[in-house]
């Protein structure tokens, strides 16, 4: 029988006939936010259920948000509908949404992944009748290696040229705390300088018991001072004016597109680092098995290749073409 | 191993800049196994000669392994089979006991019979990383276009053990794979290596700028400077091989030297295309330009743009050295050489019949031919050396052309300049007051001037075409290039060689700038 208390659409997904949107695009009463990105959490929603992780995000982006903090395992009731909130994994306070009437599951991922994350809770499967998931990387060719081999390029890079800086191209939800963390992790202890567009986040995650170690504003900062150090920005700081302040900067960018090397040569990058905050495709397909749901709605990303595997694997899948989910930047 | 070897490759395909580049191989070169290492340079300098899989056979491996809708998803997106199959490939537990090397490679493929290839490449790929597989492929493809010129794998060998990159070029082509004797020859360990049997490049000599006045005429002959490009044409005992500048072997794409000239023999021109209508028979680059990288030219071509060399210079005659005797020896010897050799093929380069530094100024500034780039001073009593000295050999270049042209696009630039719009697309008017873009230049200005366009850029954005950025069209840029041509594949009909931005003309309205049609009569006047 087919799920019709769950209505996928282009604004995001309806549920129990427009009592609650998760992620919506536009402003609703009630919205369920899977986590802290701009391209799920928007402002301007009557009220948002979330972890509190991610309300205290969307506080520091957007200023006051009414909110119905729900902690992981918590399940609050929306009309005829109980829905569960689990840990996604994907960045500090992300969730997966547990949606059950009448004996039916639907699990809504939101942007996950599996790989080991310092700065977050791992990912738990949730066994569902239907699976919700994103598909980013969905495709055979990506395979994302453990960021500590990818981190150590970045420490191997400095003892190599000691005159110049590596500036660290990073997500400033998510990707910036976790590099720093995996730098941490191997024994780099000197400052990470950050552009000022990181210091708000930086702030917020070790206020959540993240440790960050000593960090440092860039702006400001002597030129000499920073060389032999790590920068972390924006993505879009790279090639910005804002870089002349920087001592010969190795540009490097953390993100699981620069697997393939057409992508390091469009942005111009001189050290890749493949670190994802998004599954991989063995993550994706490992977590299709792991819940084993009969069906499969994908809502963004590589859709082909998932949907494939899907038949290959004879489970039923569909595509839902969600517009304005773009993980360009943050994956 | 193959893993240094693919972590080398990985880094010179992201690494933009030369030096950079020049200090990665030449790092290797030193520390890798010595039993890789002169593969891994005749890999990076175009000298290793495998039985090569094509890439539909690559895909087919693949496609035993992987879904075949999947694979071809996959191959969409990364857009490079090689690669595609690198990442794609089933990762297998556990590796083989003996890690691969490069020569265990190279040697087994070498020695595969045609059909064993495959199967012996899937077995590798087995054993092996992502990054490792990469660099099998791109060794088994026989695809190494990764920006790494045989020059570069040369300079980075003499930079690598400290010799001298003319060396290193004299003895290149008289050394094969793997190079053994010119490694020992570089750390001390053998002798030189035999240069007397076998065809090789032999150093160019080069000039410098004349800056002020010219030196004194009683010194020095004169010729003119083609706009070609400078080759080399040696022969030993086989068959004649034709060197390009940077000394790499481009005999494939001129086969009809092949057979041109007598055994012991090397001279020096300028390869230029033969238009018997044209004034000095000499056709405008654009004709040459057809006939460049295109490795066996069909017949067509080879008849519609028959190439020649203008010869000036004659290095090695009848087996003897002549490069240590002076320019006037040679110069005699050559001029009674080339009566012999075919008149298509080859002619002599004339010397210019000026008499003092006057007229020698004035045919510098308009010279009687648009293939003529200006003159060559050389001193006549000084033997043939590899290298720009100083004193020995000057040129002296006509003034560039010069247009108005109006900025229409700006880019990024690379490395330093990363942070900089530092690549400028430029236009002229059409007759229906529409600019379309004539060229693109990188250079010409200051460090101050590129502040000030970077700015300009920044401040009049009007649209975003992925990188590209689109200006405001209201500064004009004056272009300085060597010469003009057509070519159907602009939108303007027209390509500027050598563009770069001679000034910038804030003052001047974009209105006032110039037309195409004044670009493409300076065509037909350079004809
Ligand atoms: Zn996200
Ligand atoms: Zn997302």
């Amino acid at each position: 029988m087919p799920i019709d208390w769950i209505k996928p659409g282009a604004g995001g997904i309806e549920v129990a006939g427009g009592a609650a949107f998760v992620d919506p695009s536009l402003p609703r009463p009630l919205a369920i936010v899977t986590h802290g990105h701009a391209d799920h959490a928007r402002s301007g929603h009557g009220r948002v259920i979330a972890t509190p992780e991610t309300l205290a995000i969307m506080e520091a982006r957007y200023g006051p948000t009414p909110g119905w903090a729900v902690a992981y395992g918590e399940t609050v009731e929306i009309g005829d509908v109980r829905a569960t909130l689990y840990p996604a994994g994907h960045v500090l306070g992300s969730a997966q949404v547990l949606l059950e009437r009448g004996g039916e599951r639907v699990i809504v991922t939101g942007d996950f992944k599996r790989a080991r994350d310092p700065t977050c809770r791992p990912f738990v499967p949730v066994a569902c009748d239907v699976l919700i998931t994103e598909a980013t990387f969905g495709l055979p060719v990506f395979r994302h290696p453990p960021a500590a081999g990818e981190v150590a390029k970045v420490i191997e890079r400095l003892a190599e040229a000691p005159e110049r800086s590596v500036l660290i191209g990073a997500y400033a939800l998510g990707k910036a705390q976790r590099v720093i963390c995996h730098l941490r992790e191997a024994g780099y202890d000197r400052p990470v300088y950050l552009h000022g567009a990181m210091e708000k986040l930086c702030a917020l995650y070790e206020a959540h018991g993240v440790a960050l170690g000593e960090l440092r504003p860039a702006t400001g900062a002597a030129a000499k001072e920073m060389a032999g150090h790590v920068v972390v920005a924006p993505p879009s700081a790279l090639r910005d004016r804002w870089t002349r302040r920087l001592p010969d900067p190795v540009l490097a960018m953390a993100s699981g597109w620069l697997q393939v090397r057409q992508r390091v040569r469009q942005n111009n990058i001189d050290l890749p680092l493949v670190i994802s905050d998004h599954a991989d495709w063995a993550e994706l397909t490992q977590t299709i098995r792991e819940v084993a749901p009969s069906e499969v709605w994908v809502t963004h990303g590589s859709e082909a290749g998932l949907l494939r595997w899907c038949e290959l694997n004879q489970i039923r899948a569909r595509a839902l073409h969600m517009v304005g989910r773009t993980d360009e930047g943050e994956a | 191993m193959i893993a240094d070897f693919a972590r080398l490759l990985d880094r010179l395909i992201i690494t933009r800049s030369r030096n950079e580049k020049l200090s990665l191989i030449a790092r290797y070169l030193r520390e890798a196994d010595p039993q890789d290492r002169g593969w891994a340079l005749a890999a990076l300098g175009g000298s290793l000669d495998l039985p090569q899989l094509t890439s539909s056979v690559v895909r087919k491996m693949a496609a035993e392994r992987v879904d075949e809708e999947l694979l071809r998803l996959s191959r969409e997106f990364v857009g490079d089979t090689a690669e595609t199959v690198a990442l794609i490939w089933p990762v297998q537990e556990g590796r083989a006991a003996a890690p691969l090397t490069l020569r265990g490679v190279v040697t087994a493929l070498k020695e595969a019979r045609r059909g064993d290839a495959p199967a012996l490449l899937a077995c590798w790929l087995d054993q092996c990383t992502a990054e490792e597989r990469f660099a099998l492929l791109k060794l088994a493809l026989g695809n190494f276009r990764i920006g790494i010129s045989e020059r570069l794998a040369k300079t980075a060998f003499a930079e690598a053990f400290g010799v001298s990159l003319a060396d290193v070029e004299e003895y290149w082509h008289a050394s094969a794979p793997p190079h053994d004797d010119l490694f020992a020859w570089a750390t001390g360990a053998g002798p030189a290596p035999d240069v007397s049997a076998a065809v090789r490049f032999r150093p160019f000599m080069l000039s410098l700028p004349v800056e002020g006045a010219p030196p004194d005429l009683r010194d020095f002959a004169t010729e003119w400077k083609w706009d070609g490009i400078r080759v080399q044409l040696a022969r030993a005992k086989g068959e004649a091989r034709l060197y390009s500048r940077g000394g790499e072997d481009i005999s494939d794409a001129f086969p009809e030297f092949t057979g041109a000239i007598p055994p012991g023999t090397a001279l020096d021109g300028e390869l230029l295309v033969a238009d018997e209508d044209a004034p000095y028979r000499t056709a405008s680059f654009s004709e040459l330009q057809k006939r460049l990288g295109r490795k066996a030219p069909p017949r067509s071509l080879l008849e519609g743009s028959p190439a020649f060399i203008r010869v000036y210079d004659l290095l090695e005659h009848e087996g003897g050295d002549l490069r240590p005797h002076s320019w006037t020896e040679r110069r005699s010897i050559l001029e009674a050489f080339v009566q012999r050799l075919p008149r298509e093929r080859f002619d002599l380069s004339p010397l210019v019949p000026a008499t003092d530094a006057v007229m020698l100024e004035a045919m510098r500034r308009q010279p009687p031919a648009p293939a003529i780039e200006g003159v060559m001073l050389k001193r006549r009593d000084s033997p043939y050396m590899a290298g720009r000295i100083s004193g020995l050999w000057y040129k002296w270049k006509r003034d560039p052309y010069t247009a108005d042209c109006v900025l229409m696009y700006a880019q990024r630039g690379s490395g330093k300049r990363s942070s900089f719009y530092s690549d400028y697309t430029f236009g002229c008017w059409t007759e229906a007051g529409e600019l379309v873009p004539v060229g693109k230049a990188y250079s010409g200005f200051t460090d101050e001037e590129l502040v000030r366009l970077d700015k300009f850029v920044r401040g009049n954005i009007t649209g975003r075409y992925g990188p590209v950025l689109e200006v405001r069209k209201e500064l004009v840029l004056e272009v300085a290039f060597d010469s003009i041509g057509a070519s159907p594949r602009h939108k303007s009909g027209l390509a500027m060689r050598f563009p770069r931005i001679s000034r910038i003309r804030w003052d001047k309205p974009a209105a006032e700038a110039d037309t195409v049609a004044a670009l493409h009569s300076l065509i037909l006047q350079t004809r």
